[in-house]
């Protein structure tokens, strides 16, 4: 099977746009990229289109009606938060399968403000409030209780998440936000679902971001290797039966098989990881993943994040873009931002936040319901 | 509109004569607790094999979050709690007699589950509803 690259990856800057529409905002994207890889819509062979606001709504057909209807086959995902990761791996399989030597994938979302999620269904009474709640912000605070209650982790560890994800996003001009958030500010800020405050809550952001994936052959026909990145690995879970699963989502299982196998196929260990985006939805989840990932080992997350090992200038820094938390998750891009962003650090762009010789960068996204993907890119050479 | 309360979830079950309590599934072949009917075991697999079973009222707090914020005309702040029951099965709830403080709740303390009015919520035709809730077993009730 061929090798497959990242030849073109961009984001637009994360933010709220009530007068565009989605295939507008995911057209913009789509533009970044192909102008990063220097190539056309004519190029393309296939699109690959991560949506869920509009899951039935044909999106990655009415992009191309912004910016060129070329005919190629369309493909609309839908994953939940692992949209845009899904997207981009159909597009990275389509070609290892040797079908397409030039996809494009994107991923748009428009995003409401307020609360995700609820507890129950719509028969009868709302559930919410009375058998516990089901908003985000619950459901990520018990999972990082659970951490808690197993390993001690504290209130001021899990606000950490928020102070070094908020300080890397000043760094970072596509971010939704540029604010310093110290301790004190993110503990203070209202609380929304012990432990997580208001700050420690990812942003509901309007957004896309968009990459071109080549195959070996065309990109060094199309003289494209120079700041092109491999994909050495793709992978994607669902999650297996746990004996909690009805009542509480299964964030870290299906994180752990999909960490060992992007692994495995990588033919790498975690100690060779030199940057990682992963899915701070609330600061809770962060900690979780840092032993889910194989960071650090288990029990060991709180102390990661004391001893500033995830931050810029750290032993492996953790969302350098400001993450989810600060710069922001529009639930389909989020997982292509990610691409974008690990992409930037390996050809050396990312300029006052750049991780200083980065050279294998994993992203990671958790779509509850669930589905975790995982990918880990390397500069080429 | 019923004369007597409707069960605010499917597996709280309501007997003619006797007390209200949760039921499970439980996979005979594999052992696994599910809350609500179902056919087919998602641990395992089998077919066919699952056979209700009457949960207990008693268990131990596994989990939790005390929410602050939630959608308009809910009361705040309470305990959103994740209970082990003894003997088997894992329910979400609200934990309540418990100060919703982090230092007045402990993992693993033990909790019984009661069954009262699901808060005064009704549904469009009038229908009052039960619902369970949880407290610590040491509680006045």
């Amino acid at each position: 099977m061929t090798d497959a690259y990242v030849v073109g990856v961009d984001m637009i800057k994360f933010g709220r746009f009530p007068d565009k529409t989605v295939p507008q905002i995911g057209a913009e994207a789509a533009h970044l990229a192909l102008d990063d890889s220097g190539l056309t819509i004519q190029d393309m062979e296939a699109l690959y289109c991560g949506n869920l606001g509009q899951a039935s709504g044909m999106v990655g057909q009415r992009i191309l009606q912004e910016i060129g209807q070329t005919g190629i086959p369309v493909v609309n995902v839908s994953n939940a938060c692992a949209t845009g990761a899904t997207a981009f791996r159909e597009a990275w399989a389509s070609v290892k399968a040797g079908l397409y030597d030039l996809v494009i994938a994107v991923g748009v979302e428009q995003m409401g403000r307020g609360l995700l999620g609820g507890a129950g269904g719509s028969k009868g009474i709302s559930k919410e409030g009375l058998l516990g709640s089901g908003t985000m912000p619950s459901v990520f605070a018990e999972a990082g209780m659970e951490h808690a209650r197993n390993y001690g982790t504290t209130f001021e560890q899990f606000a950490k998440v928020s102070v070094k994800n908020h300080h890397h996003s000043t760094m970072n001009p596509k971010a939704m936000y540029q604010i310093e958030t110290p301790l004190e500010t993110v503990m203070n800020a209202e609380m929304i679902s012990y432990p997580n405050t208001k700050l420690m809550c990812s942003v509901n952001v309007d957004g896309s971001a968009a990459a071109i994936i080549a195959s070996e052959k065309k990109a060094k026909e199309l003289g494209l290797m120079s700041r092109a990145v491999k994909i050495r690995a793709s992978i994607l879970t669902s999650d297996p039966w746990q004996e909690r699963d009805l009542v509480m989502p299964d964030v870290n299982t299906c994180t752990r098989r999909a960490a060992a196998a992007a692994y495995e196929m990588a033919g790498l260990g975690a100690e060779d990881v030199d940057l990682v985006e992963l899915h701070d939805c609330f600061a809770t989840a962060e900690i979780l993943h840092y032993e889910n990932l194989g960071l650090c080992d288990d029990g060991e997350a709180g102390r990661m994040i004391d001893d500033g090992e995830v931050a810029l200038g750290g032993k492996v820094p953790v969302n350098v873009s400001g993450g989810l938390l600060s710069k922001g998750h529009p639930l389909g891009a989020t997982g292509i931002a990610n691409i974008y962003e690990v992409s930037t650090h390996l050809r050396g762009e990312a300029g006052q936040r750049q991780v200083e010789g980065a050279r294998i960068g994993l992203t990671h996204v958790i779509g509850l319901g669930s589905a975790c993907g995982i990918h880990i890119l390397e500069k080429a050479s | 509109m019923s004369d007597s309360p409707l069960p605010a979830v499917d597996y709280l079950k309501i007997p003619d004569d006797g007390d209200p309590y949760l039921e499970g599934y439980k996979c005979s072949s594999c052992e696994a607790v599910f809350l609500g009917e179902r056919a087919n075991c998602s641990k395992c697999g089998e077919r066919d094999q699952m056979e209700a079973v009457t949960l207990a009222n008693s268990g131990t707090l596994y989990a939790y979050s005390i929410v602050h914020r939630s959608f308009p005309g809910i009361d705040v702040p309470y305990i959103s709690a994740i209970v082990d029951l003894d003997g088997g099965g894992t329910v979400k709830g609200n934990l309540i007699n418990v100060d919703p403080e982090p230092e007045k709740i402990e993992f693993g303390m033990p909790i019984e589950v009661v069954y009262d009015d699901a808060l005064g919520r009704k549904d469009g035709e009038g229908n009052s509803y039960l619902s369970y809730f949880f407290q610590p077993s040491n509680a006045a009730s």
